[in-house]
């Protein structure tokens, strides 16, 4: 059989792989800084004692603009890249994605009604202004995915094709209502939307950072610590609960993660599409199935993937910048359909 | 050791089992059979937990099964459901691996269990291959292998339940997986086996239970139940029934 990488090299290299992208998104974008400055201005952002001649403007670009934007890159990867790894493991299928319960419609309609409906309200406390679009889109998100989980209960138990099809049809139902806002809205909502429909880093800042990052830590830990309990569930459900996973609260807590993490994430930055999809995938092929290793390298991965593709976002148009779910998308699709293709022989 | 006492279980309006008790005692065999639809595998849901009965219930170890804890009946209880559908492309030990998840026996020791399961089903060769590259009877071996490393060595105490095991196996494999599972036994495990053939049935099992329309129509030695009568009864065949010449055991001729 196919060899796999090991899992020690597997994890060097995907942190130097990391570190690389982190490297070169503080350096690289509409002011290029040279790698050398980029590399001291951001030792001494993190406290290393390093003469400051000529690295002031260096600095300040990489702490108000450059470092949020890392940060926020890395993070809306990774919880991408995990949440996908948990769908996968839910639906036991590799071909799985965290929009199927419907999170990431949910968080458009929360943000379609934040966009339209914000300016017509008009009367929102001004503190409260900059956060109503992602407060919206994560209650957005929350909401459906609790409704799709709902309506595959029966019994005190969870059917997951019951859930599967819950999630297409409620996700066919957002998008209507986003269809309906996006006819009521006026010119300038309009591009809003559509932008923020296609994803972006741009505008990150430590206020809208931090909420995600506690998410993330959250997931990253928690995750990892049913590792073994999702390679069990490949099995199929009955088979797990033979081997003493339990089932139905493992169900729970996939979904209940993915809620989080997809919602927090779309709030934050917006649809990026095919991260969760293709980047579990990937590793999959490298290292193999077994969560143990699949959902930490995931993580680093999907943080890379993601800062990579807003590095072609940023510089593909410069000074004007794509919306990255494009740039995913663009990646992410003739991937997905060469796997169909490879997956028939 | 699994004990039933007068199960019955609704499935929608159907009555598929209609007041089952049966007692799988540790070192011995119990073979179920019966026609398609007779109930088997809603019986064996039943006396693993899958299935909740209407009526009767279902001991494991003298206790009753919803007292257990998901991981302490694992290492008590292995089941063998009759398709296994995985398409993740897990490596063969990793498969069977997934059989020491209720245990924290070690690396080491799991290791050696992993290969002696594998070994028992006949399975050691399939070593470091896909799961996904493998064939239906390969895979049913693998997971045959699982589930014994699940339970391994099969100390008294141990039950295994297991849903036509020999469904897609050539014929030198449906002997090697019963044998198997008869050392199994040997070393102390109780065991319940769906089977459709009889003949492997009259070879291995200790017991029978012939199902017929979730009724119990017999249960004791092969000998008392593959009678002709029996037989024509509950499958609707016309049989000879004569004695193995080298083993001793019932033959099932079809006439």
């Amino acid at each position: 059989m196919k060899q796999r990488v090991q899992p020690r090299t597997l994890f060097i290299g995907l942190s130097l792989l990391c570190l690389l992208a982190v490297w070169l998104s503080l350096a690289l974008g509409p002011v290029s800084l040279p790698l050398l400055d980029t590399l001291r201005a951001g030792l001494r952002l993190l406290g290393v004692p390093i003469a400051a001649d000529g690295l002031e403007q260096a600095e300040l670009i990489l702490g108000q603009i450059r470092l949020p934007r890392t940060l926020l890159g890395l993070a809306v990867g990774a919880v991408l890249a995990l949440s996908g790894v948990a769908m996968q493991g839910l639906f036991r299928n590799p071909l799985a994605d965290p929009g199927l319960v419907g999170v990431a419609s949910g968080a458009a309609l929360g943000a379609a009604i934040a966009i339209v409906g914000g300016s017509w309200l008009g009367g929102i406390p001004e503190w409260f202004a900059p956060y109503l679009l992602s407060v919206c889109a994560f209650a957005g998100g929350l909401g459906v995915t609790a409704l799709v989980y709902r309506l595959g209960r029966r019994d005190g138990q969870t059917n997951v094709a019951t859930m599967l099809l819950a999630g297409i049809a409620l996700t066919a139902l957002a998008g209507s209502a986003v269809g309906l806002f996006t006819y009521l809205a006026d010119d300038a909502t309009l591009r809003t939307l559509t932008f923020w429909n296609l994803g972006s880093l741009n505008g990150a800042s430590y206020a809208r950072l931090w909420p995600l990052l506690v998410v993330t830590l959250a997931v990253a830990l928690w995750l990892p610590r049913r590792a073994q309990a999702l390679n069990a569930l490949l099995l199929g459900e009955s088979e797990a609960r033979h081997l003493g996973v339990e089932v139905e609260s493992l169900k729970r807590e996939l979904v209940f993660c993915t809620a989080l993490a997809v919602g927090a994430a779309v709030a934050a930055a917006g649809l990026i599409g095919f991260i969760g999809l293709v980047v579990p995938h990937l590793v999959r092929l490298l290292a193999g199935p077994d969560h143990r290793v699949l959902l930490p390298a995931s993580l680093l991965a999907g943080g890379s993937l993601l800062l990579f593709a807003d590095l072609v976002a940023r510089l593909a148009l410069a000074p004007a910048e794509l919306p990255i779910g494009i740039v995913t998308a663009f990646i992410g699709a003739p991937f997905f359909l060469l796997l169909l293709l490879k997956g028939r022989h | 050791m699994l004990e039933a006492k007068g199960l019955h279980l609704q499935r929608g309006s159907a009555e598929v089992l209609h007041d089952i008790s049966l007692s799988l005692k540790p070192g011995q065999i119990l073979g179920v059979l019966g026609p398609n639809g007779a109930g088997k595998s809603s019986l064996l849901g039943a006396l693993c937990g899958e299935l909740i009965p209407s009526q009767g219930q279902v001991r494991l170890g003298g206790r009753s099964l919803a007292e257990w804890a998901g991981q302490a009946r694992a290492r008590q209880l292995a089941v063998l459901p009759q398709v296994s559908s995985l398409g993740f492309a897990f490596r063969v030990e990793e498969v069977v691996g997934l059989g020491r998840l209720p245990h924290a026996s070690g690396q080491q020791r799991d290791r050696e269990i992993i290969e002696a399961a594998l070994h028992a089903a006949d399975a050691q060769h399939l070593l470091e291959r896909s799961y996904l590259a493998l064939s239906g009877g390969e895979r049913q071996r693998v997971h045959l292998a699982r589930v014994l490393a699940q339970l391994w060595p099969g100390e008294a105490g141990a039950t295994l339940l297991l849903d036509e095991p020999t469904s897609m196996l050539d014929p030198l494999h449906q002997h090697t997986t019963l044998q198997a599972v008869r050392s199994f036994a040997d070393r102390g495990a109780a065991v319940l086996v769906i089977l459709h053939d009889l003949n492997l049935a009259a070879r291995y099992c200790d017991q029978l239970m012939l199902l017929e329309h979730g009724r119990c129509h017999a249960l004791a030695s092969p000998r008392e139940v593959l009678t002709p009568e029996a037989l024509k009864a509950v499958f609707g065949i016309d049989v000879l029934v004569q004695d193995h010449p080298e083993r001793g055991h019932p033959l099932i001729i079809m006439r």
